[in-house]
């Protein structure tokens, strides 16, 4: 399991390996699961009270699937340990974020400078997300109502 | 037109640092090439052929007069002279240096310009209608919907890696002028019979090698909600669109395997979820917009007439120009398609000469076609032959809009590193070979590919080239009927391919056979369908 | 034949390897045998070149000839505009390409 390089939490990591979603509906007192591109978040969504981790797997960074994954968690009010892990790039992190990531253990351990130059390049952000950031037209119209 | 605030200019201006960053990690050594290239090509820059190529974001074809000059300007600073306007309404260059490309970017900052998401797998510049905003049959300005999709589309966090690339357009007129329904999602802003106005879906049309027209997933979505619904129908793209095999990636497979229904349905529960996660700019983000494409201050009463005494000029009206919904003016189509041209090349100086006509008689605007001319599209008419001189004087006054000299082709293997076969000349031969026949011929479509990415649009012209390579020697297959538009159709294959005087002398018996055969005022297409293909086969091999 | 080709990292420019480094003449192009991928490891390590690959060329009268046409367009520029190739004062230039 690679190391975490990353992590924007101030709780007790979790040290348990995620189970494979498959394993995790048997074993109720896991609190570690692990997406794979493939798997279905919402399979997790009637166990998100027990959860404490989970890692969603990106095998090559191309395959952008676990954004989904990770905003389909944050959206149904997942709070816990949201970790990025297999191969990732430094230009996907802020993306990674934005999507509900909190933590990162890339297979190989990416440039700190890099990696900070790039969670905290964009000071503004055009869609909402559940980070909590205000997006651009919230801040056109602030004070306006529907705004 | 739009105008950046300080939010959208710091967007385009870090971006330009961003991707300073990202190629000097790609020199110094800290990236490989695999993990650079989606970067760069998310930033629109190619390894092509000969050199690396900038494709530069004309967000739904709209330009300034400014930008047009920076257009300009850049190819002559950074590139060898001249510019090639593209089928989604860019501009490219082809002989940028990777050590340069940073700097092209901040130049085109100065002008609220950009060359984001023109490339990768993301959801690319969103298009429309050339016409926008002049044309009498729109219901309302589509633009500032794209620019709500402009803007919601910049730095999409869940949707930068998709299975591949996705286009959108945007019309509000039932003529479809973008060629819509072959987009991976096409949008037709209507208006309900209560007068309310939405967005009527179209999701998973394409060219490429399996060709599809857009089926109808939703008639209308209501306009407040329209960034919602194109989220939905994005994310179960996302997750869901396949990622084992690239050619069959685009989100027209999905919906093709899940069936319409299904994919509908998939978006419609997702769509209901969204809808509590109050992702959805407020209407009064899409007013401020809209007050951007106000109509510009037309002046009343002016002549509605063209002197028509000059015989040139009077042929180049009749074909180039098109009414406009203000009494007194017109839209002008600049042909950039010279005989034995090259089709949407420009020069430094060609286009700095258009972004001056903009400026002196089309209030300050100018349009990219997806055709490869450039729309100046609010003119006076009492203006028109003062601009047709400085056209004609420019080698742009070209009077072929929508005849059989007017065609799209790809840069083919003269530029491209995916083509199989070259495209440009054989667009050079046929409108050398028709030149003086355009009139007798009238409108007729002619779309060259250089592969089966179908970037020239071959399944959508009356006529359509696919240049491919047979045992290494350049082979262009013929196929007739296709057509884009509210009767989009997909053109079918004549039989055996040929060779490139060939395929020249395929389509003369093509066009001889139509020209013996159209009954009254028929056009190409009209008489393929009305005939079919088995006559026109019989034509053309004899 | 088998030579090497590729785009120069900073440039972009059509590059072919000549037994030492890289030129934009395909003439200068050599033999690399069985040494292909040696050469290509090493020198995209380096950085001096990028998108490099082995291609199939024969040796004639004229010089090397890419066996693909698309190599030999990239060997000469585009052939639609003589003024941008690398011999832009020979009209016939284009024909080698085909």
């Amino acid at each position: 399991m690679a190391e975490v390089q990353f992590r924007f939490r101030d709780d007790e990591p979790v040290a348990d390996p995620g189970v494979t979603v498959d394993a995790f509906g048997d074993q109720t007192n896991a609190a570690a699961v692990r997406l794979e591109p493939g798997d279905d978040a919402r399979d997790l969504l009637p166990h998100l009270a027990r959860i404490k981790l989970v890692e969603v797997n990106f095998p090559v960074f191309g395959d952008g699937r676990g954004y989904s994954s990770a905003r389909i968690l944050r959206e149904a009010g997942y709070t816990g340990e949201l970790r990025a892990v297999g191969e990732l790039l430094v230009d996907q992190l802020a993306y990674m974020r934005r999507c509900g990531f909190d933590a990162f253990a890339p297979d190989s351990a990416l440039d700190p400078a890099d990696a900070k130059a790039a969670f905290d390049r964009y000071g503004e952000v055009y869609q909402p997300t559940t980070d909590g950031r205000a997006p651009i037209w919230a801040k056109r119209h602030a004070g306006t109502a529907n705004g | 037109m739009y105008q950046y605030d300080t939010y959208d200019q710091a967007m385009v201006d870090t971006r330009v640092e961003e991707f300073r960053d990202q190629v000097r990690r790609r020199l110094e050594g800290h990236i490989t090439e695999d993990q650079f290239k989606p970067l760069r090509l998310m930033n629109g820059l190619y390894l092509q052929l000969h050199a690396y190529m900038l494709r530069v974001a004309v967000p739904y074809g709209t330009l300034s007069g400014a930008q047009m000059r920076m257009l300009g300007d850049i190819a002559d600073k950074y590139d060898r002279g001249y510019g090639h306007f593209t089928t989604r309404q860019n501009i490219q260059y082809n002989w940028i240096k990777l050590e340069e490309a940073a700097d092209i970017l901040a130049d085109l900052a100065t002008v609220e310009m950009h060359a984001i998401q023109t490339s990768g797998n993301c959801i690319r510049n969103t298009t429309s209608d050339q016409y926008a905003g002049a044309a009498a049959d729109e219901i309302v300005d589509p633009r500032p919907y794209a620019e709500l999709i402009r803007q919601w589309s910049t730095f999409h966090p869940e949707f930068s890696f998709l299975p591949r690339k996705f286009k959108m357009a945007v019309i509000a007129s039932d003529t479809d002028r973008a060629a819509m329904r072959l987009h991976d999602i096409g949008i037709q802003i209507v208006k309900s019979a209560a007068g309310e106005i939405g967005a009527a879906f179209y999701v998973g049309g394409g060219m490429g090698r399996t060709p599809m027209i857009a089926p109808c997933i939703n008639e209308f979505v209501p306009i407040d909600q329209m960034i919602t619904y194109s989220e939905a129908a994005l994310r179960v793209y996302n997750r869901h669109g396949r990622r084992d095999n690239k050619y069959k990636a685009r989100i027209k497979i999905l919906v093709h395997e899940l069936g319409k229904d299904e994919y509908t349905r998939q978006v419609e529960a997702e769509f209901a979820h969204l809808l509590t996660q109050n992702i959805e700019p407020p209407l009064a983000e899409l007013e401020r917009i809209k007050g951007f494409f106000a109509d510009p201050a037309f002046e009343v009463g002016v002549p509605d007439e063209v002197d028509r005494s000059d015989p040139d000029f009077a042929l180049w009206v009749d074909n180039n120009c098109v009414p406009h919904k203000q009494p007194g003016y017109i839209a002008v189509t600049i042909s950039l398609k010279p005989v034995g041209g090259i089709p949407g090349d420009a020069t430094g100086e060609q286009i700095r000469v258009m972004a001056d006509l903009a400026a002196r008689y089309s209030f300050d605007e100018l349009r990219v076609t997806h055709t490869q001319n450039i729309v100046l599209a609010h003119v006076k008419k009492a203006d028109l032959y003062a601009l047709w001189q400085v056209l004609d004087a420019n080698g742009l006054s070209t009077p072929n809009l929508d005849q059989i000299g007017d065609i799209i082709a790809c840069p083919g293997l003269d530029y491209c590193s995916l083509a199989n076969a070259r495209s440009i000349p054989i667009a050079q031969k046929i409108s050398q070979r028709f030149a003086g026949r355009e009139q007798e011929i009238g409108e007729l479509k002619l779309k060259i590919s250089g592969c089966i990415n179908a970037c020239g649009h071959h399944h959508a012209g009356h006529i359509g080239i696919l240049g491919v390579d047979r045992k290494g020697t350049e082979n262009y297959q013929l196929s007739l009927g296709g057509c884009e538009g509210a009767d989009t159709s997909l053109g079918q294959i004549t039989g055996p391919g040929f060779d490139e005087e060939g395929i020249v002398d395929a389509v003369q018996r093509a066009t001889d056979f139509y020209l013996a055969n159209k009954q009254d005022s028929e056009r190409f297409l009209d008489t393929y369908r009305r005939l079919g293909m088995a006559p026109f086969k019989e034509a053309i091999y004899g | 034949m088998k030579i090497l080709t590729g785009n120069d990292l900073k440039s972009g420019a059509v590059v072919w390897w000549d037994g030492v480094q890289w030129s934009l003449h395909v003439e200068d192009a050599v033999d690399v045998g069985d040494h292909a991928d040696t050469i290509l490891a090493r020198e995209s390590a380096a950085r001096r070149v990028n998108a490099a690959y082995a291609i199939e060329a024969v040796r004639d009268e004229h010089g090397v000839r890419p066996g693909h046409i698309k190599e030999r367009i990239r060997a000469l520029g585009p052939t639609v505009r003589p003024d941008l190739t690398l011999k832009p004062a020979d009209p016939e230039a284009g024909n080698w390409v085909i």
